[in-house]
């Protein structure tokens, strides 16, 4: 286990900068998940991490030593990919082993060593078979069981869900979790999806054209997003974001209507802001802004309502049952004490 | 627009019977859902109401007619692929032309519709552009576009949505939805996506392995399960279940499992010694003090979503998810006592699957 530093880091693929001065710090034993859309530069900063990609400019340390040019195989960190990389003409035993083996390790050594991952991933009775044997979940877990014999500093992933579905996903991000609780390694794992975030990781960094965006614990970056786009990717359904102004004790949207400025805010009178609820922070209120029924979405447990305020649509996501039809009014409050405010043009939280 | 009958329907390969004797009737201008796992048989009898698969036996009939010998074109219905299937050398406003082009249509009548469609799903400013200019979603508008200019008397959806991403897949949702409420076409739509079954029908079917397992209305469904498939497949994350025997002597009912012992409320019904499984959603348990109606559990994984929060536990020997709408800074290993909310509890017969 260790720690890694990532310093001022930069990327270029010929004269085109794709990271553009990224620093990380990552303590020993921490799960950070690197998220953001595609084309953001999350899975080449891991990349790099795992010495796949060179470094143009900065450093990255892993626990006390500047790896920059240290081959890949030389930085104790294993990788777990998208599509599981796994040798088709090998078993899951074999697989497991592959590493261990051209290590040169024991005989004994590594068949102790592949059973112990194999207990710890309930892959015991499939050691035999061959990748093409197994489902998609099964799979996973013999790549994560890969990492786990190489006995690394540092696991890194990339993207390891995204080829899995809704269920199974769900599943399997509940037992990578369970996994680093229980073994404790360093983890830096990339995704797309910032429900994976939110749920698996002790830090998020969110990452957008090169940058970092805002680097903090899952309800942090839910409760006190940074910025605009930190706002709109963190939290589903999205933030409802409204552009207007501030004018006296209220702000004004682009449609006239007005919405209640949160206690002790920050914004001056006049100021062009964003004003920014999440769905499920909409209350119903027979005193709220006159809202109007659009769509009515009940999932079970909740029901969300694409709502028409004049012409600005929002969303709201209630506890309760809704019985109003489409075109019927359904009046609204936000919570006042969770409403966000940005600055228009820079787009920073005030 | 029309009412869609579907009675004592089979399909059969060869021996393998994949289809067996279903019946549903879809009111004029309602929105149905058929869902359930791949396998289950929806994209079969979707494509038999479509007329790309044979019937092998019963009758589908679209307004009052019978449609079992009529070639897909006379049917009169619409469908929509999950690969859009568009012709990538024509562009939006042709591929939306052409099946009026096909039928003869007036130059002014092609305009006109394809205008109005493009208006609709806001493609006018594409018109002239290309599939392979267009994303993923603005591809999927486009498939709609073609079904729309054709004004068929049902729409056909095929898991229109499954190679959208997430956030694109919510917003399509809702405008297949408003584009429903608008035009007000009779509506089949297949998915194996519950979550969209539940926001989008008017009423749902589900299916599996070849049968009908329950029709109803979304909440219906997830109020009300029949059985322990539809409760364990509708909802998300899934129903939890815990099996035991139901144990009546004395007064309060008892739930006998291997882990442990659940008083149950007086109302529930089902004889004592009977084998069963409660079932509780995740969404149904609150934090409580010990107690003999709640299960001790172990806490493994805990999952902020921000909204809510996720905890997996171990309760009764066995895995269980609880989501809290308050926040929970719970350790992996601490111990807490899950309380089901007793009008929320079901009981399914372990043997039949059928609901108390």
């Amino acid at each position: 286990m260790a720690s890694v530093d990532i310093r001022n880091v930069r990327k270029a693929f010929g004269s085109t900068q794709v990271l553009h001065g990224v620093s990380v710090g990552i303590e020993d034993g921490q799960f950070v998940v690197l998220v953001g859309p595609s084309g953001c530069g999350k899975s080449t900063l891991l990349r790099m991490l795992a010495g796949l990609e060179n470094i143009t400019a900065g450093e990255i340390a892993i626990g006390d030593k500047v790896v920059n040019n240290v081959p890949p195989k030389d930085r104790d960190i294993a990788m777990v990919f998208q599509n599981y990389a796994l040798y088709p003409h090998m078993t899951v035993f074999e697989n497991m082993a592959f590493s261990l083996k051209l290590a040169g390790a024991p005989k004994e050594f590594m068949d102790q060593e592949v059973q112990k991952a194999a207990r710890i991933l309930g892959l015991g009775q499939l050691l035999h078979r061959y990748p093409r044997q197994l489902s998609g979940g099964q799979r996973q877990r013999v790549a994560m069981g890969r990492a786990i014999v190489r006995n690394p500093q540092v696991f890194l992933f990339d993207e390891p869900l995204s080829n899995l579905d809704a269920k199974l996903r769900v599943q399997m991000r509940a037992e990578i979790k369970e996994l680093h609780q229980r073994l404790k390694v360093t983890t830096v794992y990339v995704t797309h999806d910032q429900i994976e975030a939110m749920t698996m990781a002790d830090k998020i960094v969110v990452m957008n054209h090169g940058h970092i965006e805002q680097a903090g614990a899952p309800l942090e970056l839910y409760d006190r997003p940074a910025n605009l786009f930190v706002a709109g990717f963190i939290g589903s359904p999205a933030m409802n974001m409204l552009d207007g102004r501030v004018d006296g004790g209220a702000f004004v949207d682009a449609g006239g209507t007005r919405w209640p400025m949160p206690p002790g805010h920050g914004a001056s009178q006049g100021a062009e802001v964003v004003y920014g609820v999440r769905p499920e922070h909409m209350r119903l209120d027979p005193a709220g802004v006159p809202a109007r029924v659009h769509v009515v979405e009940p999932t079970g447990s909740e029901t969300q309502v694409v709502l028409k305020v004049g012409d600005v649509t929002i969303m709201g996501a209630f506890r309760e049952r809704i019985s109003q039809n489409p075109g019927e009014a359904l009046p609204v409050s936000p919570d006042v004490a969770l409403v966000h405010l940005f600055d228009k043009k820079t787009g920073k939280r005030i | 627009m029309a009412r869609v009958v579907v009675r004592d329907v089979e399909k059969a390969y060869g021996t393998t019977k994949v289809i067996h004797g279903i019946n549903v009737e879809i009111a004029d201008g309602e929105f149905v859902v058929l869902v359930g796992p791949s396998g289950c048989g929806k994209s079969t009898l979707l494509r038999m109401i479509a007329g790309l698969e044979e019937i092998s036996g019963g009758t589908i009939s679209i307004g009052e007619r019978e449609v079992n010998r009529l070639p897909p074109k006379d049917r009169d219905v619409a469908m929509v692929f999950q690969n859009y299937a568009l012709y990538p050398h024509m562009t939006v406003h042709d591929n939306m032309a052409f099946s009026l082009k096909l039928r003869k249509a007036d130059k002014s009548v092609i305009a006109e519709r394809v205008g109005k469609a493009a208006e609709i799903l806001n493609l006018t400013p594409y018109l002239q552009r290309y599939p392979r200019q267009l994303s993923g979603g603005q591809r999927q508008r486009v498939a709609m576009g073609r079904a729309i200019v054709r004004d068929p008397q049902v729409f056909l959806f095929d898991e229109p949505l499954s190679n959208l991403d997430a956030k694109l897949r919510v917003q399509m949702r809702i405008e297949i939805k408003a584009l429903h409420q608008r035009l007000k076409t009779t509506t089949i739509y297949v998915t194996h996506d519950q979550i969209e079954a539940m926001t989008m029908a008017d009423r749902i079917v589900v299916m599996h392995d070849g049968i009908v397992e329950q029709v109803g209305t979304p909440l219906e469904l997830y109020d009300h399960p029949s059985n322990l498939f539809v409760a364990g497949f509708i909802g998300s994350p899934a129903m939890n279940f815990v099996e035991g025997t139901l144990r009546r002597d004395g007064g309060t009912p008892v739930l006998e499992a291997t882990g442990g012992r659940l008083a149950l409320p007086a109302w529930v019904p089902g004889a004592d010694g009977q084998k069963v499984a409660l079932g509780i959603r995740p969404e149904h348990l609150s934090i409580s003090a010990t107690g003999p109606s709640s299960l001790d559990a172990v806490v493994e994984v805990v999952e902020p979503t921000g909204a809510d929060t996720h905890v997996v536990a171990m309760a009764f020997g066995q895995q269980v998810q609880a989501v809290f709408t308050e926040r929970h800074a719970f350790a992996p290993g601490a111990r807490v006592a899950l309380c089901p909310r007793p009008e929320a509890i079901h009981l399914f017969d372990t043997a039949s699957g059928r609901h108390l």
